[in-house]
């Protein structure tokens, strides 16, 4: 009788034929194959395979109710494989079933778990077509992965280079222009400060661009120092700093960081001889002076209070006065630490 | 994608010369890159140019080379997928060499970037097969004599195999499966102690 379906073998390698009672009768060469350790034929299917999808299905009766409806199995016995699978009556058997297995997403783990090949499957079926595309997919994801990662990295440094000054290690123009707009969009308040140095032309053209250079070094530093991590030091020119400190400043706290940059900076040595010397002036403003907070203003705001400082004599600290709206009064009160004071009204 | 080839191409130098010589390959082709990205698309000179400076910094012919890519793509465990797909694919090494008239398509289906040119078997009988390699990628007949190689040792065959290029670029690999091999090796001997 089941040599009449004997084409099954060739079709559906990995079928079986069961009885009324749900005994194995035949399995295909590829079911064979999964069971080599012992001989299938004779026993419970039930007994070999558990089905997981439908539930409650643990009489071998209500397999012929099954017919038709998609099946998700597993094996009993280790290597637990899952399965899919559809029964169909059997057309001479009284009661009998055929039972079609395949492998679905298990077919990369069960043939390598079981050693099969392509002539265990039916010439028709797509499994080894599905299993370039299963090792394609795992090379291809893990080198994008990889390639992904390295472009981010270099994406991070490129962004970094871009916004910083390379003789300094500060930020450039870039990198201040970014901070700057982080914090109106955050709407914090902050103070600016444009650090000129006194006499650095003296410098590069009596010592040459290599001393200068350090002096620029030592001054960001000590720029740097001065200020906490989150604040900002950006160099904008030749030898000028813009410098950022965030939070709702007073003007005296302002003053008092700005004095002792000038302080330290003046105390650099340039030649042993103490011939030649730096100082800073500094110009600076409260975000709360101008409104709105647009970039261009606040520079504009602190050029002119750098510009008092420069005219009074250079080496100190000027806060810019906003009731003077830019425009500074021709008689300027400078207390010792060289603020402007509130006009006398 | 040629960047699939080329990452092959330097993973097979790396692993069997060592990174300094492929630091020194690449120099020598002066690509402006020091090593591949398997996920990136590279002009079709680029492969060229690693191949010629492979040949001038190992000192050894570009055919030799590609046949030695060729059994490392089979026996590398660096790249254990493609021998595994290649296996699957034939029962024995007969069965083997009709699957590789599919390959190209299952390659192209799996990467849909990578076109290898066709491959045709034709069986001559007695163990005697050709396989025509069409043209369309510099090296390819060579690169799969290193396949055919080094697959006929993974299934334990003893085979005879050269390869014809053509000026057309339509390599003609001739196969050679020695059926008797040992046996008649064995008598031979016998007969020989026995004389």
């Amino acid at each position: 009788m089941t040599s009449q379906l004997s084409f099954l073998d060739v079709m559906c390698p990995m079928h079986a034929v069961l009885a009324a009672d749900g005994r194995i009768v035949h399995v295909g060469p590829t079911l064979r194959k999964l069971h080599s350790s012992s001989d299938l034929v004779g026993t419970g299917f039930l007994d070999s395979f558990d089905v997981t999808r439908p539930q409650n299905i643990t009489r071998a009766g209500q397999l012929l109710s099954l017919c038709g409806k998609t099946l998700h199995l597993k094996r009993r016995h280790a290597p637990h494989v899952g399965l899919k699978g559809v029964i169909v009556p059997h057309p001479t058997i009284e009661g009998g079933m055929i039972l079609n297995l395949s492998f679905g997403i298990s077919a990369a783990e069960a043939v390598r778990r079981f050693a099969l090949n392509n002539s265990d499957f039916a010439p028709t079926d797509l499994t080894v077509e599905m299993l370039y595309l299963l090792e394609a997919k795992s090379v291809v994801m893990a080198a994008s992965r990889r390639l992904n990662e390295r472009l981010l990295e270099a994406r991070t440094q490129a962004e970094k280079q871009a916004e910083t000054d390379a003789l300094t290690g500060v930020e450039n123009r870039r990198g201040l222009e970014r901070f700057v707009a982080r914090l109106i969009a955050r709407q914090a308040a902050f103070a600016l400060l444009h650090v000129d140095l006194d006499h650095f032309k003296a410098v590069n053209d009596t010592l040459g661009h290599d001393a200068g250079d350090m002096v620029l070094q030592q001054a960001a530093q000590i720029m740097r120092d001065e200020l906490r991590d989150g604040d900002l030091v950006a160099r904008v020119g030749g030898d000028e700093f813009i410098l950022l400190i965030e939070g709702d400043m007073q003007t005296d706290a302002v003053g008092a960081i700005g004095s002792r940059v000038i302080t330290r900076i003046s105390a650099l040595t340039v030649t042993e001889d103490h011939q030649l010397s730096v100082g800073c002036s500094i110009g600076a403003v409260l975000s709360r002076h101008v409104d709105p907070p647009v970039m261009q203003d606040l520079l504009k705001a602190a050029d002119l209070a750098l510009y008092a400082s420069k005219g009074a004599g250079r080496g100190r600290f000027t806060m810019f006065d906003p009731m003077s709206h830019g425009a500074l009064p021709a008689q300027q009160v400078l207390d010792d630490r060289g603020l402007i004071a509130k006009p006398a009204r | 994608m040629y960047g699939l080839i080329n990452k092959a191409i330097e993973i097979f130098v790396t692993d069997t010369h060592g990174a300094a010589r492929w630091q020194a390959v690449m120099a020598q082709a002066d690509l402006g890159v020091t090593q591949f990205e398997a996920m990136l698309p590279y002009d079709a000179h680029v492969t060229d140019a690693v191949l010629q400076a492979i040949s001038v910094v190992l000192g050894r012919s570009s055919a030799h080379m590609l046949e030695d890519l060729g059994t490392f793509l089979v026996a590398s465990p660096s790249l254990p997928a493609f021998r595994r797909l290649l296996r699957f694919g034939g029962v024995d090494y007969v069965d083997f060499l009709h699957s590789l008239e599919d390959m190209p398509d299952r390659v192209r289906l799996a990467i849909g970037d990578l076109q290898l040119p066709a491959l045709d078997l034709i069986e001559q009988g007695g163990g005697l097969y050709h396989l025509h390699c069409h043209s369309g990628l510099q090296g390819y007949g060579h690169v799969m004599l290193g396949v055919l190689r080094a697959m006929a040792d993974d299934y334990g065959v003893l085979a005879v195999l050269d390869l014809d290029t053509h000026s057309s670029g339509r390599d003609n690999i001739t196969v050679q499966v020695v059926q008797d091999a040992f046996s008649t090796g064995n008598a031979f001997k016998l007969g020989w102690v026995s004389a």
